[in-house]
């Protein structure tokens, strides 16, 4: 059985890039808190596909998280509920499946990356042991067998002198070393689909661009599909595909990244973008959204961004606005690309 | 050139690593801050970036006083304070003040706005507006840009950017000459750091304040900064203008630094041409011989690792790349997508 | 989720100009306590006790240590003649139980009050020095605390009681100050030394000011919480401990009426009148519920983690 791993890929039917894999339909969830009922999602559509990065877009209370534990399956539950939509998963809804269905999904389909490796790890097992743990549990390797593939899962995420360090604690390794090991547990099964939830917010600049690439790299060997959740633009212009930008729970934009920072279609995405300090713009004022972000308690009626909107109307501030197909000048449909604005047109084009 | 308003020269802070429970021994020291030197002069900004760990948090609190320089000087307007204590220190805090990063833990959970904010004057009565203190709290409340009529509320009733306006509001009470801001906005959302980063521009014209802007997003402290000081491990390697620094860096461990941020513009990614810096940064408790970079760069050779580089200007190099760069190799570098 | 609520959640109306009333964590608390039926039952319990305690002649007009040797055991309780004398029968001297069921309990709740009010103050003080300073203070202290921790409270509280010739309530309440001050000391020390950490007491001392307004501005209001609930836990187990000490002879003596003396003298007619020991036992251990229920809903409404 030492020629496990060789095995296991081979056997493995490997991804096709562009199978379809998840999709998320009219996604709703809130909560239930003694201050009233947060609406943390309401109504998210996004889909990836083998050997795409979707990065899904958001500041705090966006919901960009809670979208992503509700397909994990992790959403505590109370005071989570969720209220209405489907998660398909490889053409079936997860949502109906049996708790034994989907814990056989979780982690060997769908893995999850989180932003803080240190309380993701168990600081009193050695870090070999929680790898090899994957592989016991669920394919029943033995002691020997789980340390060897964990040794061979730290050489492939490039944690140098992977042999000797198998044996030592969370705790002794560095931030961006433990971020690796998290991806590491990620891969373990080989999954179609990862999250990674803010995987690189707590590590340091040089240090992110070696996890992002590692990720990128990873992504290229094994045609698995990525959702990236992040509230960092410049992560997403470097790794994305397409892009899905949250505001108060709801999907505002979706964009393949070229288009949405060359010419975004929402308000809002605009005014991130703008806000954003440029060379050309030292010493003067930055443009800023604004007023606060949303208050989930209190979704303003009609657009959720319209209290913070340049361009609002009187009609932002009564109709939830669809999202609509974006198109050209001459009216042909934009591949990909979506706006939940009512403006959408002079904003574009304006 | 005026006299700067704060100048630090050779400051050290280590922190002394023990062993043993009774009779503690001290077996070495985490070197956080290990020889900085730098003037800010009034008015300005300088903007201080590195990575965790570079000691740029350790170098605002000892320069706050708030902890003790274990060697060097910080000389506010000609006069060495780190020495000073009671009721000298106390005189000199009012000029010097601070803008925390986590407008969270940054308030007291327990006073309401208008005592956090009125705080300063009852330490410093001295300095406290005669009569309506109340109207004083209300009025700086207005300053940046928050309801006055919020005095009465606590801290939980407010969003992450509106504590931090609180935060500044607080250290602009007794009118300081001097604000240190460490990572001001890297706790607030995206959408709220413009509106933060505007209000810091607003207050330095209005009130001729003197700023050290310590963060590590680059673009934001290209923004507000007038001159950048780009720290490793203890030590400053590269100072200069804004342009200087962005545009002709010469050190490394700078070119390194701007080739990995993030750029928010796909255009061009797959071209771009990224110094993927191997390894992570060393503990400041057993730094590198030498040059303390050595050990992670491209460039170096047996003289870094016995030799020390000094901060100072190359002679060879001429143009915007003439500045204080402490590299025996200084040399500018074309680092594509360096365009912040 | 919850990281989600607590961040949005400040901002509750503060995006709309409408003035809303200030809400200190405190006056926060007070509204989640009163809606908790647990905190509700035993905060009216222990009113209750505190009224026994304050006038017990509201209560019963039989003088609880004149006794009818007639009356003694025998006369079984009327469980039909509320408040009156006979309702829980009589004890061994023939003095009736209900009165002094009524009466014991000012020694319990003088006991339990003064004994916590003494090691909160003196424990507080001295964690909060203890974690405030570090070093070599806090070193001296820790170490000091750890012996006093190393000695069980009861048998400490037995050799310090034995000192004394006469023993009345304030010798218990020393003995027990004196031996349970170090647990309020670890609480603090530990609360003291989170909360000295906290960017605001940073920004205090940055602002320049002193040690006392750092320690009573800042810090102790917001180290506090941790101590209160385990104040309040804690009483209900000096009550305990003064029955036991007077249920072993060592704590108080007659005349003063205490459940233990009386839980002491009833155990011996187990058998032939159980009444006598169920209403004082009875009675002490509501009381101890009372207050670890109450302990318990405060540490709650307190916890900032669901706040």
């Amino acid at each position: 059985m030492t020629t496990a791993p060789e095995k296991t890929i081979a056997a493995k039917d490997r991804l096709v890039p562009g199978t379809p894999l998840l999709d998320v339909r009219d996604l709703h969830v809130e909560f239930k808190t003694r201050d009233g009922v947060a609406k943390a999602v309401n109504g998210v559509n996004y889909s990836v596909a083998a050997g795409e990065t979707l990065a899904v877009l958001g500041e705090s209370g966006s919901g960009k998280s809670v979208t992503a534990q509700t397909i994990m399956g992790i959403l505590d539950m109370p005071p989570g509920r969720v209220t209405a939509g489907e998660i398909m998963f490889r053409g079936r809804d997860m949502l109906k499946m049996s708790n034994e269905e989907r814990r056989k999904i979780r982690g060997r389909k769908i893995a999850m990356i989180f932003q803080d490796a240190l309380s993701s790890l168990n600081p009193v097992l050695s870090v070999g042991y929680q790898l090899g743990e994957m592989f016991r549990v669920h394919e029943g390797a033995s002691r020997k067998e789980a340390k060897a593939k964990a040794i061979e899962l730290m050489d492939r995420v490039r944690i140098p002198a992977a042999a000797q360090r198998v044996n030592d604690y969370p705790h002794q390794f560095s931030g961006g070393m433990r971020q690796r090991i998290m991806i590491a547990m990620a891969l373990a099964l080989e999954p179609d689909l990862i999250i990674a939830d803010e995987p690189t917010t707590a590590l340091d600049v040089t240090v992110q661009a070696q996890v992002m690439d590692l990720l990128a790299e990873l992504q290229a060997e094994y045609h698995m599909g990525l959702i990236l959740i992040t509230h960092d633009l410049g992560v997403v212009a470097d790794v994305a595909d397409k892009i899905a930008v949250m505001y108060a729970g709801r999907i505002v934009e979706t964009a393949p990244v070229h288009d949405l920072y060359a010419r975004p279609a929402h308000p809002y995405t605009k005014g991130l973008l703008r806000s954003i300090p440029r060379l050309d713009q030292k010493g003067e004022e930055l443009y800023a959204i604004k007023g606060l972000p949303p208050n989930l308690y209190k979704v303003p009626a009609g657009c959720a961004f319209n209290p913070r909107c340049d361009v609002a109307t009187d009609l932002c501030r009564t109709e939830i606005p669809a999202l609509h197909q974006v198109t050209d000048r001459d009216g042909a449909e934009l591949a990909g690309r979506k706006s939940a604005c009512h403006l959408w047109k002079e904003t574009l084009h304006g | 050139m005026a006299e700067p308003i704060l100048e630090v020269r050779d400051l050290v802070k280590h922190y002394p690593l023990t062993q043993g429970v009774l009779f503690k021994k001290q077996v070495g020291a985490v070197k956080a801050v290990d020889g900085v030197s730098f003037t800010l002069e009034k008015g300005e900004t300088l903007g201080i970036v590195g990575e965790s760990g570079c000691g740029k948090s350790t170098l605002a609190k000892v320069l706050m006083n708030l902890e003790r320089a274990t060697a060097g000087q910080v000389l506010y307007k000609g006069e060495d304070i780190s020495r000073l204590s009671g009721a000298a220190l106390k005189a000199v805090r009012r000029n010097i003040q601070m803008v925390f990063q986590d407008p969270y833990t940054s308030l007291n959970p327990r006073m309401t706005v208008g005592d956090i904010i009125g705080e300063p004057f009852e330490i410093h009565p001295e300095v406290a507006p005669k009569g309506d203190r109340r109207k004083a709290v209300q009025d700086l409340l207005d300053v940046v840009g928050l309801n006055p009529e919020y005095i009465n509320r606590y801290p939980h009733q407010f969003s992450g950017g509106q504590r931090q306006r609180i935060g500044i509001a607080r250290g602009l009470a007794l009118k300081p000459e001097v604000i240190i801001c460490d990572e001001p906005v890297s706790a607030l959302d995206v959408s709220v750091q413009a509106q933060v980063i505007n209000l810091l521009e607003q207050l330095q014209t209005e009130f001729e304040l003197s700023y050290m802007f310590i963060a590590h997003d680059l673009s934001i402290v290209r923004h507000i900064s007038d001159r950048v000081g780009v720290m490793y491990l203890g030590r400053i390697v590269e100072i200069g203008t804004d342009t200087e620094i962005y545009d002709h860096a010469t050190h490394p461990y700078t070119q390194a630094l701007l080739s990995a941020v993030p750029v928010p513009d796909p255009t061009g990614r797959e071209g771009r041409e990224r110094i993927i810096l191997s390894g992570d940064i060393p503990s400041p408790a057993n730094p590198p011989s030498g040059c303390r970079f050595r050990t992670r760069c491209w460039k170096a050779e047996e003289r870094c690792a016995t030799e020390s580089p000094l901060l100072a200007a190359p002679k060879l190099l001429t143009g915007g790349a003439k500045h204080d760069s402490a590299c025996h190799f200084a040399a500018e570098r074309e680092v594509a997508g360096a365009a912040l | 989720m919850p990281d989600l609520i607590e961040k949005t959640a400040p901002a509750t109306g503060s995006t709309e100009p409408k003035p809303e009333k200030p809400r200190s964590l405190g006056s926060d608390a007070w509204h989640d306590l009163r809606k908790r039926p647990i905190f509700i039952i035993s905060a009216a319990l222990i009113v209750l006790l505190i009224a026994f305690a304050i006038a017990p002649s509201l209560f019963t007009s039989v003088d609880p240590r004149a006794g009818d040797l007639r009356l003694h055991y025998l006369s079984k309780p009327n469980y039909l003649h509320f408040f009156q004398a006979d309702w829980f029968g009589y004890d061994g001297q023939g003095r009736s139980i209900y009165a002094r069921m009524i009466y014991g309990a000012r020694a319990s709740v003088v006991v339990g009050i003064c004994v916590t009010a003494g090691v909160t103050v003196l424990g507080g003080l001295a964690g909060m020095i203890a974690g405030y300073y570090g070093g070599w203070v806090d070193a001296v202290i820790s170490r000091v605390t750890d012996m006093f921790f190393g000695i069980p409270l009861l048998l400490g509280a037995l050799v310090v009681l034995n000192a004394f010739t006469t023993r009345t309530v304030w010798s218990v309440v020393f003995a027990l100050v004196a031996l349970g001050w170090t647990q309020m000391t670890r609480v603090m020390r530990g609360s003291v030394i989170t909360v000295k950490q906290s960017d605001y007491v940073t920004a205090a001392k940055a602002l320049g000011a002193g040690t006392t307004r750092i320690m009573f501005k800042h810090i102790l209001p917001n180290a506090i919480a941790p101590v209160i609930v385990v104040a309040t836990i804690a009483l209900g187990g000096y009550i305990a401990t003064e029955a036991t000490l007077s249920f072993l002879g060592i704590g108080l003596q007659d005349p003063t009426i205490s459940w233990g003396i009386d839980i002491n003298s009833a155990q011996k007619v187990l058998r032939t009148a159980p009444f006598a020991l169920f209403f004082p036992a009875g009675m002490l251990s509501v009381t101890v519920l009372a207050f670890i229920m109450l302990g318990d809903a405060v540490r709650d409404a307190l916890d900032p983690k669901l706040r």
